[in-house]
């Protein structure tokens, strides 16, 4: 493919975190755009990428790639590259980009990168098929004090379902939410609604910078954790779990270091 | 001890026995004689000397007002008169006649009881005479008649006796007529105004006489003298034997209600809340052991005091060191001083009963037309019926760097004075707009900053206001994208219904406050012509603008709504067309979609979605700007007649009604106020200085369709914007 738009994922870390095939593809291309507003790079950086690929990468900023439309004129023409960390179609969503792309006839390349959404439950051993609704907790703003993360997380558990907790990245301002910051979140939410979604004794997971060297995984009540100062930088991901199958606790306790009396 | 120190211990005795308090004021068309006449009252108080009262202006305090020979604030004082062997405390505000200031007519008319209507003998009942008339009577304020310059009558037009007297029951009559109209009965007849029951008064307030039918009773002094004396140029002795502040006074203190008596009818009319209830029955009897009900009608920046809140304490008793609620705010505040007025001079008194006009310190959240009280809870007052829609704005900045933090105080503090004023700050420019009435209003604004606040300042020539509306309904919702393309919001937008914006404009629709009762204002927005099912969504007002939310049950709209509105207010603030605010535009939010993750679809992306949405449907509902005008009314002898219309033509004016007063003719027109700059000089050359000209703002009209193109690009790049404004296309994100 001489012209066309290639996304590529770059995965969770370093060089080494993206497909062979998608180095190759972004070897041969004639530019390519990073976009990092939505995750950071772990353990590299744009120079070192560059330098593995044997190409620039030009960074383009939210509003560039939300009026997306010069990336997708120069893939008419030429070979153009669009990588972010993780999977350039989950939680970061690019879709836009690759419909527009599509509507104007541009050939399309997607090489999946390593997402949280699957490396979480991996790296935690908890099993895919029992997570519910996936939510992001945001900074709050405002005017903009949303309700419905509390009340997802709340309605999973009520399945007995976990729920993954991503949280809110501002790479622009260099702000990224703590695990602990998230706990607040939740304690907060707590207190104005009222659901029963979260105590002092509360289950919950931290997975930090995870499919990295600095991965760190912990397990604990919510009380304890609140306390804690080792669950890792940014980014984190917090995990509430619902009913747990054996194998389950037996990993969580195995891995993230949960309190015994969950293997009963 | 001097008088002045005198009047103040009696006053202070007074003070606790409402019967013998009288509140009164003092309104006219412009340059009348208010202040004049309110200086020959105090001077009869022995405040100041008699031959200084129509000289001194002593009301006129402010630099600026002595210096322009008007008022601009509505002053106040407090003295002390005797009548009939009792003594009597008289509470008087002279309010300014300018068109500008008219917003603090309104607020000073809530603190009165009674009010001296001037009208000047030789033009007799003016514009802003009847426009003062009205807000006198709609806040139920007894209206006495004075008609001033009868000198000038005598001595410049040579009228005979008889001329004299027809013209004065042609201003009698005239001022009957208004009344009988604007009050329901059997109030319109009980307070028709009478020469021979002493309702009404004739004189000179300059020379300091006047007279009155009871009052000639006393003095003897007959019509055929008064005339004799001024022809004979000898009205000094008239002003000996019938001096004004006492013809004055004998009509306020035989005509003018007591608070005990004015409080049983006034309250309904000003205040909405239960009568029965222990506040409604304190204000209703007047009660100074009742919790403190006090209505701010003032802000006066001391340089020492700092900010002064003067008002009307309907109920209660103010005293030092209370701790007072002011509506809306969260934190009660404590009263630090209080004091009666006494033209420039405040009194330090330890409190103040129900009755009284009284000026406090300490309530620093207070500003013109607060509602305080000891009570946490307290329904406030009837929000004054003045929606100040600003006309012209002038770019004003620091002259000095370091003058950068003082002017944005100084600024904030003259809002809160002055409520029709609009300042917009702007921190990163240093560069404020300050937009009020009328030139004159920013010109005195501008004054203060300098002269008194000590902030030099820079500032542009006066720029017009604009507004932005739409001419009719877009036919499909329009959809509006975010950013990301993840969101899109449908909206359609049309004029709104009349009813409505005039309830916003005479104060029945508060566009500033919450909404409490939402089904309470759905079923108010349907009684005035709204669509039942449209006015349930009612969500926002801005200005006279609102938003509904006309959509069922769709998932995270709910916490998205903050958003909405601000992106509402954000487009009704800045139109489309030209960044100008936005009036009488009815948004309906018919339908939304949403990401479902809180990141896609948080702040950044919501409302530029919004924002656009709206844009595009005004679009699509086609654009309009519309621009102020101005009532203008000119009074020439008829030979410049054909120069007085020509000039009005020339300013693309309209002429309403021509007509005969007297020797002169009389031209009413409207004119747009881009138009109206310089005409004060246009009109005294036109007419070599004999025309007698005054304006009324008469609010906002749809700029003609060929200059409408035009006016926008020229808006636009005095903003430094693009000239062309964008289209649907562009806010569709195509």
């Amino acid at each position: 493919m001489a012209k066309g738009l290639v996304f590529v994922g770059l995965g969770l870390s370093g060089i080494g975190g993206m497909t062979v095939d998608g180095l190759e593809a972004l070897r041969a291309c004639d530019r390519i755009y990073a976009e990092f507003y939505t995750s950071k790079l772990i353990d590299t950086d744009l120079s070192e990428l560059a330098e593995a690929i044997g190409k620039e990468l030009t960074p383009v900023t939210r509003e560039q790639v939300e009026e997306g439309r010069f990336i997708v004129l120069e893939a008419k023409k030429s070979r153009v590259g669009f990588v972010a960390a993780g999977d350039t179609m989950a939680a970061t969503t690019h879709l836009d980009l690759r419909i527009q792309a599509a509507e104007e006839g541009v050939p399309i390349e997607i090489h999946h990168g390593i997402s949280v959404f699957s490396a979480v439950p991996s790296a935690l051993g908890l099993q895919p098929y029992k997570f519910g609704r996936t939510v992001t907790l945001p900074f709050l703003e405002d005017g903009y004090h949303p309700r419905s993360p509390y009340d997802n997380i709340l309605e999973n558990k009520l399945r007995g379902l976990h729920s993954m907790v991503l949280l809110d990245i501002r790479e622009d301002e260099s702000r990224y939410m703590t695990a602990k910051q998230a706990l607040e979140w939740l304690f907060e939410g707590e207190v104005k609604w009222q659901g029963g979604l979260i105590n002092d004794d509360t289950l919950v997971c931290v997975a930090s910078n995870v499919g990295s060297r600095s991965e760190r995984l912990t397990a604990g009540y919510a009380g304890e954790m609140l306390k804690r100062r080792d669950l890792g930088d940014p980014l984190s991901t917090l995990v509430l779990p619902g009913t747990l199958h054996f194998m389950e606790a037996y990993s969580l306790v195995t891995f993230a270091g949960a309190p015994e009396e969950l293997i009963d | 001890m001097g008088r002045k120190t005198e009047n103040i211990r009696k006053a202070v005795q007074i003070m606790a026995t409402p019967q013998y308090i009288r509140n009164i004021g003092t309104a006219a068309h412009i340059d009348h004689g208010k202040t004049t006449f309110s200086d020959n009252l105090i001077a009869g108080a022995g405040m100041m000397s008699e031959d200084l009262a129509g000289k001194q202006r002593m009301l006129d305090f402010d630099e600026q007002e002595s210096a322009r020979g008007i008022t601009i604030n509505a002053a106040n004082a407090s003295m002390v008169h005797k009548y009939g062997g009792k003594e009597y405390l008289i509470n008087l505000i002279d309010t300014p006649g300018h068109v500008d200031f008219g917003g603090d007519v309104t607020r000073a008319m809530r603190a009165l009881d009674g009010v001296f209507i001037l009208a000047c003998a030789v033009e007799g009942i003016m514009p802003q005479t009847e426009t003062v008339i009205r807000q006198a009577l709609k806040e139920r304020v007894r209206p006495l008649l004075f008609i001033n310059k009868v000198d000038r009558m005598i001595n410049e037009l040579q009228v005979t006796p008889q001329m004299m007297m027809d013209k004065f029951v042609k201003i009698v009559t005239e001022f009957n007529r208004r009344i009988n109209e604007i009050l329901p009965a059997p109030l319109n007849k009980e307070w028709q105004v009478n020469i021979e029951q002493g309702t009404v008064a004739f004189g000179s307030a300059y020379r300091n006489w006047a007279v009155s039918v009871p009052y000639m009773k006393k003095s003897g002094i007959s019509f055929k003298e008064v005339y004799e004396y001024c022809n004979a140029d000898n009205e000094k002795e008239l002003a000996k034997k019938s001096p004004l502040h006492e013809v004055a006074l004998q009509m306020v203190i035989e005509h003018v209600p007591d608070p005990l008596q004015a409080q049983k009818y006034r309250i309904k009319n000003i205040w909405k809340g239960d009568l029965d209830s222990k506040i409604g029955k304190s204000m209703l009897s007047c009660d100074p052991k009742g919790d403190v009900s006090l209505m701010i009608n003032k802000i006066v920046m001391d340089p020492h005091a700092g900010e002064v809140a003067i008002g009307r304490l309907f109920s209660g008793t103010v005293v030092k060191g209370q701790i007072l609620h002011i509506s809306g705010m969260p934190t009660p505040q404590r009263v630090q001083t209080v004091s009666l007025s006494v033209g420039a001079d405040r009194i330090a008194v330890e409190s103040c009963a129900a009755g009284n006009i009284v000026s406090v310190t300490g309530l620093k959240d207070a500003i013109a037309g607060s509602t305080v009280s000891t009570l946490q809870d307290m329904e406030p007052f009837e929000r004054m019926a003045h929606y100040s829609e600003p006309v012209v704005t002038k770019a004003i900045e620091a002259k000095h760097m370091k003058d950068l933090p003082k002017l944005v105080e100084v600024l904030r503090t003259l809002a809160k004075a002055d409520p029709s004023l609009s300042v917009e700050i702007n921190n990163e420019t240093g560069e404020h707009l300050l937009s009020g009435m009328g030139e004159l209003h920013l010109e005195i604004t501008e004054y203060r900053i300098t002269n008194e606040q000590g902030v030099e300042v820079v500032s542009s020539p006066p720029i017009v206001v604009y507004q932005e509306g739409v001419k009719k309904a877009n036919a499909n919702p329009f959809e509006g994208k975010s950013p990301n393309k993840h969101n899109r919001f449908y909206f359609l937008v049309e004029p709104l219904e009349e009813g409505v914006v005039e309830a916003i404009h005479k104060g029945e629709i508060d566009p500033d406050a919450k909404i409490r009762d939402e089904k309470a204002m759905a079923k108010m927005l349907a009684e005035l012509g709204m669509d039942k099912d449209d006015a349930s969504g009612i969500t926002a007002f801005k200005n006279t603008n609102v938003l509904l939310d006309c959509t069922k049950g769709i998932q995270y709209l709910h916490e998205t709504m903050e958003l909405v509105k601000q992106a509402f207010d954000e487009a009704m603030v800045r139109g489309p067309l030209a960044a100008e605010k936005c009036s009488g535009v009815k948004v309906k939010l018919m339908d939304a979609k949403l990401h479902e993750d809180t990141i896609h679809r948080g702040p950044a992306q919501v409302i530029p979605a919004v924002r656009d949405g709206i844009y595009g449907a005004m679009c699509q509902a086609q654009r309009i700007l519309l621009e102020p005008m101005q009532k203008t009314f000119i009074s020439v002898p008829q030979d410049y007649m054909g120069d007085a219309i020509s000039l009005v033509n020339q300013r693309r004016g309209t002429i309403i009604e021509m007509g005969q007063e007297d020797v002169n003719a009389t031209v009413e027109a409207e004119c747009p106020v881009s138009e109206m700059f310089g005409f004060a000089s246009a009109v005294r050359g036109a007419t070599q200085g004999r025309a007698l000209w005054s304006t009324e703002n008469s609010g906002f009209q749809q700029i003609p369709a060929e200059l409408q193109d035009k006016t926008v690009r020229e808006i636009r790049v005095r903003k430094g914007m693009n000239p062309e404004p964008y289209d649907e296309k562009y806010y569709a994100g195509a």
